[in-house]
């Protein structure tokens, strides 16, 4: 366990304090290593398993609507790889509206001379979702060795989509926080856009309805993080007629999604203040 | 108070108000109605002094205490806490202050004394030498010695207030706002946080304001009492004023064995209270001292026992509510 009362002090910078925080959320974490460990391997089961449900149905037809297992399997490691980073950077955010907000020390937070986004990051540096994160990474490495036409490009497109797509996760994880100064009841409805995204995630554009595919084309940028990034490093043309080249481009719509729910979130702060409740 | 409070005032509020837009019937689009919690209140508080602010639930005492503390802003009127607007900037407003919020904890629960205080320096920015000194201060202060290295989560009601407060003093504020800070503490731990802010306003000059419901505390600390209730201010002036002026009355109980004999009192003395072995006697000093009256009830038969006591400040501060009610 790291002594952290001797470490050196000045007014550390955003990302020096993020640092700092994170390694006392490690430390407390650590502090009951059994519970982290079980809980961690938990949860690489659970999600392992939903592969499996997707693993037989194409073990047992082959391909489904021109889509091999490697493709799918590169798609459901990303969403999950993506998301799992999600969820170890924001968990301050995800349980806002129980901790913060319903218990009233928002108030304390408010109090410390840093920005709010800041200490909810620090709040916690979740180690749990290491499970899902490894085992997503486990079947993209998977689907990239069964996959054909697998592009070197994918090296950097896949990071690049994996970052792209942990913002727009993280982005959700803010606005389902600002909601909170709204209402703390029935925040049930935003976990359509986490789990369900990952659920989403995980199958090709095609497989859903038009309103859903302009859903989350244009509302939630998930096909932007995860789809065509997939396209682009399988040279999979689109069936849908997008040039692939947009796979390379397109996960910055999850950065952008962040940015706008960072500015939610500061609009909502403000106006937590200028009403006080 | 070493200064004159006019030229180094720590706190000045003018004409502050806030009103709060709830919705009726809890529906989203149900009609909405304003509540007025501050109504254009004023005051100022000089350094190094330590002022009281006492009021009922509701009486808009939070509401203020949110506004000073920078996390409110108001409707209108005017704050300045050491020469900032809290509201404007937040940032730089909550560096210089201190807050304890009784119920509501600053440290960590899964870390220990030693860690968070170790992570607030970070988040204050305090230099390592000023963190080293204030620390090794306060702990030897409020007695942390025993708890640096226990976590928030196991430690006593009174180990933890202790230790929230030298959360709240590691960055040098010069204000510190104490909002109820001995709530369910036992009455060591009182004692202990009270003697603390004594030596702390007296020895640094810290100015403290102080909400609390425990009139003990007001009475031990507060050279000064502002008393709010239904959003103004009803009174503002030294603790033993209010007492003076609000309720200057006594109590006489008296014992007896036998049941209590009729009797014709003084002038400014009244039965309040008969008990099959007991009378309350209220009375008024001015009109009638207490030697007097004790004199006058004295030969009474079968008086056991007899005692005069003040009425408790609960007792004061709810008589002082009633008069301004209405």
């Amino acid at each position: 366990m790291p002594d952290m009362t001797q470490s050196p002090s000045r007014t550390l910078s955003g990302p020096g304090l993020y640092r700092r925080m994170a390694g006392a959320s490690i430390v407390a974490q650590l502090r009951y290593p059994g519970t982290f460990v079980i809980q961690a391997i938990g949860n690489f089961v659970t999600t392992l398993l939903s592969f499996f449900g997707i693993w037989s149905l194409f073990h047992r037809f082959g391909s489904i609507a021109g889509w091999d297992i490697g493709t799918v399997a590169v798609l459901y490691g990303l969403v999950n790889v993506a998301f799992a980073v999600a969820e170890t950077l924001g968990r301050g955010f995800e349980v806002f509206g129980g901790e913060y907000v319903r218990t009233g020390s928002f108030d304390r937070l408010l109090l410390r001379p840093r920005s709010t986004l800041l200490l909810l990051l620090g709040h916690e540096l979740r180690l749990r979702p290491i499970g899902r994160f490894l085992q997503g990474l486990f079947v993209l490495v998977a689907g990239l060795w069964l996959a054909p036409h697998v592009q070197w490009s994918a090296a950097l497109v896949l990071p690049w989509a994996i970052a792209g797509g942990a913002a727009m996760f993280l982005g959700v994880l803010i606005g389902q926080a600002a909601l909170c100064f709204i209402t703390v009841e029935g925040l049930e409805v935003v976990n359509v856009l986490t789990y369900g995204g990952v659920e989403a995630g995980q199958y090709p554009l095609t497989m859903f309805g038009r309103w859903l595919r302009r859903f989350i084309t244009f509302v939630l940028p998930l096909a932007a993080v995860c789809y065509y990034p997939t396209l682009f490093s399988l040279a999979h043309p689109d069936p849908l007629g997008m040039p692939t080249w947009i796979g390379a481009l397109s996960p910055a719509a999850g950065f952008a999604f962040l940015g706008i729910m960072i500015l939610v979130w500061n609009r909502a702060v403000a106006g937590y203040v200028s009403s006080g409740s | 108070m070493q200064t004159p409070p006019s030229l180094t005032d720590a706190i000045t509020v003018s004409n502050l108000r806030k009103t709060y837009r709830i919705r009726e019937g809890g529906s989203w689009r149900g009609k909405t109605r304003d509540i007025v919690a501050l109504d254009g209140i004023s005051f100022s508080v000089p350094k190094g002094q330590i002022a009281g602010f006492i009021g009922p639930n509701g009486a808009g005492k939070s509401t203020a205490i949110k506004i000073l503390s920078g996390i409110l802003r108001p409707t209108s009127g005017e704050v300045q806490v050491n020469g900032l607007v809290p509201w404007t900037n937040r940032i730089a407003h909550v560096a210089r202050i201190g807050v304890v919020f009784g119920q509501r904890t600053q440290l960590w629960w899964d870390l220990s004394v030693a860690e968070g205080l170790a992570l607030l320096r970070d988040i204050y920015g305090v230099e390592p030498e000023r963190f080293a000194r204030n620390r090794a201060r306060l702990a030897d202060a409020l007695d942390l010695g025993g708890i640096m290295d226990q976590s928030v989560r196991q430690l006593s009601l009174g180990q933890r207030m202790r230790a929230e407060i030298a959360a709240s003093l590691i960055h040098d504020p010069d204000i510190l706002i104490l909002d109820e800070p001995t709530i369910g503490l036992d009455a060591p731990s009182k004692l202990a946080v009270r003697a603390f802010v004594h030596e702390l306003c007296r020895d640094r000059g810290t100015t403290v304001l102080l909400t609390t419901h425990d009139m003990h505390d007001i009475e031990a600390l507060a050279e000064r009492v502002i008393v709010i209730g239904h959003g103004r201010i009803l009174a503002d002036s030294p603790f033993e004023d209010l007492r003076t002026t609000t309720l200057s009355e006594r109590i006489l109980e008296l014992d007896f064995h036998d049941t209590p004999p009729e009797l014709t009192l003084p002038a400014g003395a009244h039965e309040t209270a008969r008990e099959p072995h007991s009378l309350t006697i209220t009375f008024d000093p001015h009109q009638i001292p207490a030697p007097a009256l004790v004199a006058h009830v004295g030969h009474l038969p079968g008086l056991d026992d007899l005692r005069i006591s003040r009425p408790s400040i609960d007792e004061i501060i709810t008589r002082f509510y009633a008069d301004h009610a209405a």
